[in-house]
């Protein structure tokens, strides 16, 4: 690892694509890479784009990152498509619209595959933006589909969420799209050179009157572009950077960086105590010995879960009554 | 730990116009559980490098009908050793002569395919190559 950091610290590209790769196969390790190059939070501005499929995202990325560059910003982008249940495999396909941004050096993509995490983000989305902020990018974009079930995720991630919706999600904006109506800090109604861009945008008012919004001070403001003409970018831009300073200000901000940083140390130490329960501490040879009994009505999934608990010492919380009463009963 | 994904750029330099081939290849490599970065037409030498490295992909492959593959591979294969991608495989497909195929192995140039081939054939060729050269540098501590 030590030769990776070093060449990762001198500002290597091979080096951090490379260690992009090691956090998202979760080779042994990578925590110690994310610890080594942990910055202090907040020096990347993180923006998510989601929306429907073929709305335009990675369209409107690639006018939106040209726009950051000519204001002297690095950009990063991740950009998330969903693997395959079924084969693992993914066709990873955004790189198609962002083919002017291949050649700059202040601009550096990456295709994930869900690899089995649902709504939106892959399973390393998040490791992987830190080590993007970590390398100095001043912002990092997440491209996420999203269809207005499980959006929830794309929020945690990003300072500034933008949702792009088409004159043809008109009629879905009531009902289904009800998730990303919810998570919006900013609307596009992009492909806004197609019939239909006024009737969405007025209904997308009118809904949006009726929702209640996590944050009561921001009211999510509604921009038309035609993401292939790059028309609407700069207004995009505007927008966005009113709600980060609308965040900066209402102290928002700080407020989900902090939420960010509790929920990796949940998840963190979840992941520790899973494996000390299952591997370390022997609970998946427990486990399996158990089952016959259960199928035999001489255990319980309840009883047995008490027994795994016990057996790394952890006697606090147990469903069960003490053996004692039990045996008494 | 999960496992390491094969990554594959697929994409199609030079002008000539349809990506037909490219997508059913970049399908077929999907299916076989491979994670596969699809570029598209017209893609320059330059920006195909370029992607390859930021994506850290382990091959990269590419369809070729123009009849420019004397050109655009030796181009593809130069860049990559400039930029030290000497764990990366160089493939592809297209309508190529057998002294052309030999001439560019000798370069350095992977397995060629020819237009027909099975799907099933590449897919088996790129599990075993990537096998072959075992986990990428620096992802094993
Ligand atoms: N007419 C019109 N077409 C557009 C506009 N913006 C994007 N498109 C087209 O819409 C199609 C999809 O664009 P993408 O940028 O790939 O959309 P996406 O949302 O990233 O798609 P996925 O990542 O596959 O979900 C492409 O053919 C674009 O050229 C627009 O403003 N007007
Ligand atoms: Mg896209």
């Amino acid at each position: 690892m030590a030769g990776l950091l070093e060449r990762f610290v001198r500002g290597d590209r091979r080096a951090l694509a490379r260690a992009l790769t090691w956090i998202e196969d979760q080779q042994p390790g990578f925590e110690q890479l994310l610890h080594a190059t942990h910055a202090g939070l907040g020096r990347a501005f993180r923006v998510g784009v989601t929306g429907p499929p073929g709305a335009g995202k990675s369209t409107l990325t690639e006018k939106f990152v040209l726009l950051c560059r000519r204001r002297d910003q690095k950009v990063a982008v991740l950009a998330v498509d969903p693997s395959s249940p079924f084969t693992g495999g993914a066709l990873l396909g955004d790189r198609i619209r962002m083919q002017d941004l291949t050649l700059d050096d202040g601009v550096f993509i990456r295709s994930m595959a869900s690899r089995g995490r649902l709504g939106g983000l892959a399973t390393t989305s998040l490791e992987a933006a830190d080590l993007l902020e970590a390398f100095g990018f001043d912002v990092v974009v997440h491209e996420t589909v999203g269809v207005g079930q499980t959006e929830r995720d794309i929020v945690s991630a990003a300072d500034t969420t933008v949702v792009v919706l088409v004159p043809e999600s008109g009629d879905a904006v009531q009902t289904m799209k009800a998730g990303l109506m919810e998570i919006a800090d900013v609307f596009v109604v992009n492909k806004a050179d197609r019939p239909g861009a006024e009737n969405l945008e007025r209904a997308l008012t009118a809904t949006l009157g009726l929702k209640p919004r996590a944050d009561r001070e921001w009211n999510p403001p509604i921009v038309r572009t035609v993401a292939v003409e790059g028309e609407g970018i700069e207004e995009l831009a505007a927008a966005i950077d009113a709600h980060r300073t609308h965040c900066h200000k209402s102290g928002v901000l700080i407020a989900k960086q902090r939420a960010r940083s509790a929920e990796r140390v949940r998840d963190l130490v979840a992941r520790r105590v899973d494996a000390h329960v299952w591997q370390e501490s022997g609970g998946e040879k427990m486990l399996e010995r158990a089952l016959d009994r259960i199928r035999d009505g001489d255990a319980t999934p309840y009883s047995v879960a008490d027994e795994i608990v016990a057996a790394i010492g952890f006697d606090s919380g147990l469903v069960l009554p003490g053996k004692e009463q039990r045996e008494g009963a | 730990m999960t496992e390491q994904k094969i990554r594959v750029l697929v994409g199609k330099p030079g002008l000539d116009g349809h990506d037909r081939g490219a997508k059913v290849v970049a399908a077929a490599l999907r299916d076989a559980g491979m994670e596969v970065v699809y570029t598209g037409l017209h893609q320059t030498p330059e920006g195909i490098v370029e992607t390859a490295l930021q994506e850290d992909v382990d091959v990269i492959a590419l369809s070729i009908l123009s009849g420019a593959h004397m050109t655009l591979l030796p181009r593809v294969l130069e860049l990559m050793q400039e930029a030290e991608m000497n764990d990366v495989l160089l493939t592809g497909g297209g309508i190529i002569s057998k002294d052309d195929m030999q001439a560019l192995a000798e370069m350095g140039v992977g397995q060629l395919f020819g237009p027909g081939t099975a799907t099933g054939e590449i897919v088996e060729y790129i599990e075993n190559w990537v096998n072959d050269r075992g986990a990428k540098v620096g992802t094993t501590s």
